[in-house]
């Protein structure tokens, strides 16, 4: 038998992208399931409509790129994005919104820029910042958790009236009933009220904020699960969320009449599914452990920035495609000293 | 006890190391034939001192180092040389390479052995030079010759002697099997270099998957009384990297580009203090040394005493290879050996490993992914560099910016290869890389030193025209001088007296002229006159003015004449 001629090494750990893949499919159960429990079935349909819509968009790319289509679908990739498109959107929002996401998402912020790795933004932010300045209406609008309308899960739409509203949106009647606005909105668009006031008037904080905080929680274990798995670092997330809380407390420590409080900020909205999900994507955010910090520090001040003194309610999506764009230059002045080496290399290199 | 430091990074492949420590080191067979390549380490090729039809004895130095980092060769056995030219030699590349081939005669004869029990009474330069004539290069990884590192005792300060006895690659046991059989051997080596640098420190650094070779190690210093610190480390690749094993046991990073001893410190591996011993007590010079023959397509798989010059072959068939099964043929570790082509390559100072791998053991790595930079290379990088950055770089050409990233810090290790989820063979990448940059460099020095040579032929013609430009003045100045001054001297000499031939001539001349002149004139005015044409008068007048001057001419003529004669 001919031997083989290759470079060392010579094994390999049985370690693959599409493990890797599977286990932040696995991180995500958490959110759905939280999701599920008080939004009812909208995030469930979401999620099967855009995980369709997205591996079909790859499948279509991969073979306009003439590339091989099972090999690359496997490594999940596209999964992945899709999932956290849809558990971004509001549960309700009709059927076209995720399809025009996932399209986005896939097509345009993925193989436009050549597939896997070389995509410059978070394909799902792409999606979800173009949806949301886009369709405003439809990505504002939350329903209520089952906790305000009724006493227990049966309050919320039923599956097949789930199905109706996502995939006809006719039922006006059904969508005026449970949609509303969400905590952070409702902060933003207080009127002339205290934060005090808005925590007491208005149900979805006085009554309704233990489901977002649920959620949040749900996002959490599934971070902590994946920097278990070493699948990421602590560094981003810890960065983000630190920097956020700080921020938010200083504020709310000088004015807790106008700003609100940092657990709101913390716990709810998009924080933590941010700072575990996507302020992590190796792709598109920084590379190095340091460099890791310094994005997850600005992704956290940009956050708050954007809340506080922006026209959006949210602004994960706009914080993380911020520093997606600085993330080349984070990564050129956070090298580690390497061994050996009195101090860090700084700067681009070249043109010695 | 030593303090234990720790690396970044590092790697916990499947050790391996189990299935050839059944048995003890075992003596492999003597083959027909020897291959030597002249070259087994970086630094210079030994030159030959025998030729074809030459009989050896065994121990006997056949080639011997040309330049400071050289090591000699000696004939692991007797017989007679029978071939000096190209053979395949163990190299990455596959190349050939310059070797002496002996062919046995089977009576292993020895030369006469020069032992050097009483060492401590002699001079250490002595001393250095016996192990440099006993041929003894690094057995742990590169090769370097020893005497180079006894020798360093003279210009820096060696605060601390390591053994590295970590023996961090999977599969491999020669050093583990040496430690645990002869203890005592590489005690006394370590009692002769540490003579010749005089550290204060002797450190053994030893991974924790080794028990019994710790037992050993520790009974063997114990009995001895020596002050030597047996350092148990944490089994993690690659700790028995020169600057891994460093860092771990002292803390100390040895700065980019520099070596060990300028911190102090010298490395040796077990291996080489055992040979160091047999070269100066035994007075053997190394012509042997153990190899783990491992993999799953062998049927025995344990270490073995090996000639230097052996082939591969004729172990694989002592070991009782199925060759249907060998799928990769591997020297040195999984991690960092090389992967060889033919079996008939010798085994050479530096060759501690072969394994003959099946194809369940180590398949062909499945297609490469692309890469996400998710980092984890960047985690167990035991030099701290951001590996995930140096293969856009090599890939896309960067080479600055990969230099600017330290791509020349990389040891090669293959940690971070081995844990990419995407499958990409990134050290082959950064191989390129530096490579690439290697030749690029040597392409500039020849461009620079081009440019410099033909900027001087530049200035020396130009120079050369310059001096001829003046010389071709100065002629012509010294010309021109000469020629006013012929001149000035004819003038002088028309002033004093006229030529009267020449006027004479002259004359004569101008007299001719005129009657030609006169005849055309008539001749004119005749045809002018017979064709009636108009304008004869002026033709006429000019007859005229022509007849006087020819008669002139010839009175001037006529008057000269007679004037001479």
């Amino acid at each position: 038998m001919a031997l083989i001629h290759l470079s060392s090494p010579h094994v390999s750990k049985a370690n693959a992208t599409d493990r890797v893949m599977r286990l932040v499919l696995l991180a995500t159960l958490p959110a759905l399931l939280a999701l599920t429990f008080f939004f009812g079935w909208g995030s469930l349909i979401q999620l099967c409509l855009a995980a369709t819509s997205a591996l079909l968009f790859e499948a279509v790319c991969l073979r306009l790129r003439k590339r091989p289509i099972l090999f690359f679908l496997r490594d999940g990739s596209a999964l992945v994005t899709a999932i956290l498109l849809a558990l971004a959107i509001p549960p309700f929002a009709p059927w076209w919104v995720v399809v025009i996401g996932s399209f986005t998402a896939i097509v345009i912020a993925k193989h436009l820029y050549g597939g896997l790795g070389n995509n410059p933004f978070n394909p799902a932010m792409v999606a979800y910042a173009l949806l949301l300045i886009s369709f405003p209406v439809e990505m504002t609008q939350w329903n209520a958790p089952f906790v305000l309308i009724g006493d227990s899960w049966k309050a919320l739409a039923s599956f097949p009236e789930s199905l109706m509203i996502i995939f006809s949106g006719v039922n006006h009647h059904l969508i005026d009933a449970y949609t509303g606005a969400t905590p952070l909105e409702v902060l933003k668009h207080r009127g002339g009220m205290t934060t005090e006031e808005v925590w007491r008037n208005v149900p979805v904080l006085s009554d309704g904020v233990f489901a977002w905080y649920g959620i949040s929680a749900a996002w959490l274990m599934g971070g902590v699960f994946l920097i278990y798995r070493k699948v990421i670092t602590w560094h981003a997330p810890f960065a983000m969320i630190s920097i956020l809380f700080l921020l938010s407390s200083l504020f709310y420590a000088g004015d807790p009449s106008n700003f609100a409080d940092p657990f709101v900020h913390i716990g709810v909205g998009a924080t933590m599914m941010c700072a575990f999900f996507i302020a992590t994507d190796p792709v598109s955010c920084a590379t190095s452990n340091r460099g890791k910090i310094v994005f997850g520090i600005g992704v956290g001040a940009l956050i708050y920035i954007i809340r506080t003194w922006g026209s959006f309610p949210d602004a994960a999506a706009f914080a993380i495609l911020l520093m997606n764009l600085a993330a080349p230059f984070i990564d050129h002045y956070t090298q580690p000293r390497s061994y050996g080496h009195r101090r860090a290399n700084r700067g681009i290199g070249g043109g010695r | 006890m030593t303090r234990l430091y720790s690396f970044h990074g590092g790697v916990h492949p499947p050790e391996n190391k189990r299935q050839s420590l059944g048995a003890p080191i075992r003596q492999a067979p003597l083959p027909a034939r020897l291959i030597l390549p002249l070259q087994q380490h970086i630094g210079k090729p030994a030159t030959p001192l025998v030729a074809v039809g030459d009989t050896v004895l065994k121990g006997q130095k056949i080639a011997e180092p040309s330049g400071h980092v050289s090591a000699a060769i000696h004939a692991p056995s007797s017989g007679s040389i029978t071939y000096i030219g190209l053979q395949p030699v163990p190299h990455a590349s596959g190349l050939e390479s310059p070797c002496i081939v002996i062919e046995t005669d089977g009576q292993e004869q020895w030369i006469e052995r020069q032992p050097l029990t009483d060492y401590q009474q002699l001079d250490k330069q002595a001393l250095i030079r016996h192990i440099r004539n006993a041929g003894i290069a690094g057995l742990g990884g590169a090769g370097f010759p020893t005497d180079i590192k006894l020798n360093l005792g003279r210009d820096h300060i060696v605060n601390t002697l390591i053994i590295n006895a970590a023996e961090c690659e999977p599969y491999i046991t020669a050093d583990d099997a040496l430690m645990r059989e002869r203890p005592d051997e590489i005690l006394s080596g370590i009692e002769i270099i540490a003579h010749l640098l005089q550290p204060s420190h002797i450190l053994i650094g030893i991974e924790d998957n080794k028990p019994n070779a710790i037992k050993a190690l520790r009974d063997a210093i114990r009995a001895r009384k020596l002050p030597i610190d047996l350092v148990v480390v944490p089994t993690r690749y690659p700790s028995g990297g020169e600057k891994q094993l460093i860092q771990l046991l002292t803390g100390i990073e040895v700065a980019s580009g520099s070596i060990p001893a300028d911190v102090g410190i010298v490395c040796q591996n077990v291996g080489t203090a055992a040979a160091i011993y047999r070269a100066v007590i035994l007075g053997e010079p190394l012509i042997s040394r153990i190899v783990t023959l491992t993999g799953f397509a062998l049927g025995h798989r344990q270490n073995y005493e090996v000639l230097i010059g052996t082939p591969f072959s004729v172990l694989l068939e002592s070991a009782e290879v199925d060759r249907s099964r060998m799928f990769r043929l591997v020297m040195g570790g999984p991690m960092m050996g090389i992967s060889i082509e033919d079996d008939r390559i010798p085994v050479i100072k530096t060759t501690n490993c072969i394994i003959a791998a099946t194809r369940e053991e180590m398949p062909p790595s499945p297609p490469a992914q692309p890469c996400i930079r998710c980092g984890m290379c960047e985690q167990v990088c035991p030099a701290s560099l951001l590996p995930q950055q140096l293969f856009w770089f090599a890939k896309g050409r960067e080479f600055d910016k990969a230099r600017h990233h330290n791509l020349f810090d990389c040891i090669e290790c293959g940690a971070c290869a081995y844990v990419c989820p995407s499958n990409i063979p990134l050290v082959q990448h950064y191989r390129f890389a530096k490579s690439e940059i290697r030749n690029e460099e040597a392409e500039q020095l020849k461009a620079a030193q081009a440019r410099e040579r033909f900027e001087a032929r530049q200035a020396r013609l130009a120079r050369e025209e310059q001096e001829k430009e003046q010389r071709r003045k100065e002629r012509a100045e010294a010309a021109a001088r000469e020629q006013a001054r012929k001149k000035a001297e004819a003038e002088q000499a028309d002033a004093g007296e006229q030529d009267p031939e020449a006027e004479l001539k002259k004359l004569k001349t101008a007299a001719s002229i005129a009657r030609t002149k006169l005849k055309k004139a008539r001749d004119a005015l005749k045809n002018a006159q017979e064709k009636g044409l108009d304008g004869t008068d002026k033709l006429e007048a000019t007859v005229l003015q022509l007849e006087q001057s020819a008669q002139a001419a010839e009175q001037a003529w006529q008057n000269a004449t007679g004037v001479q004669h």
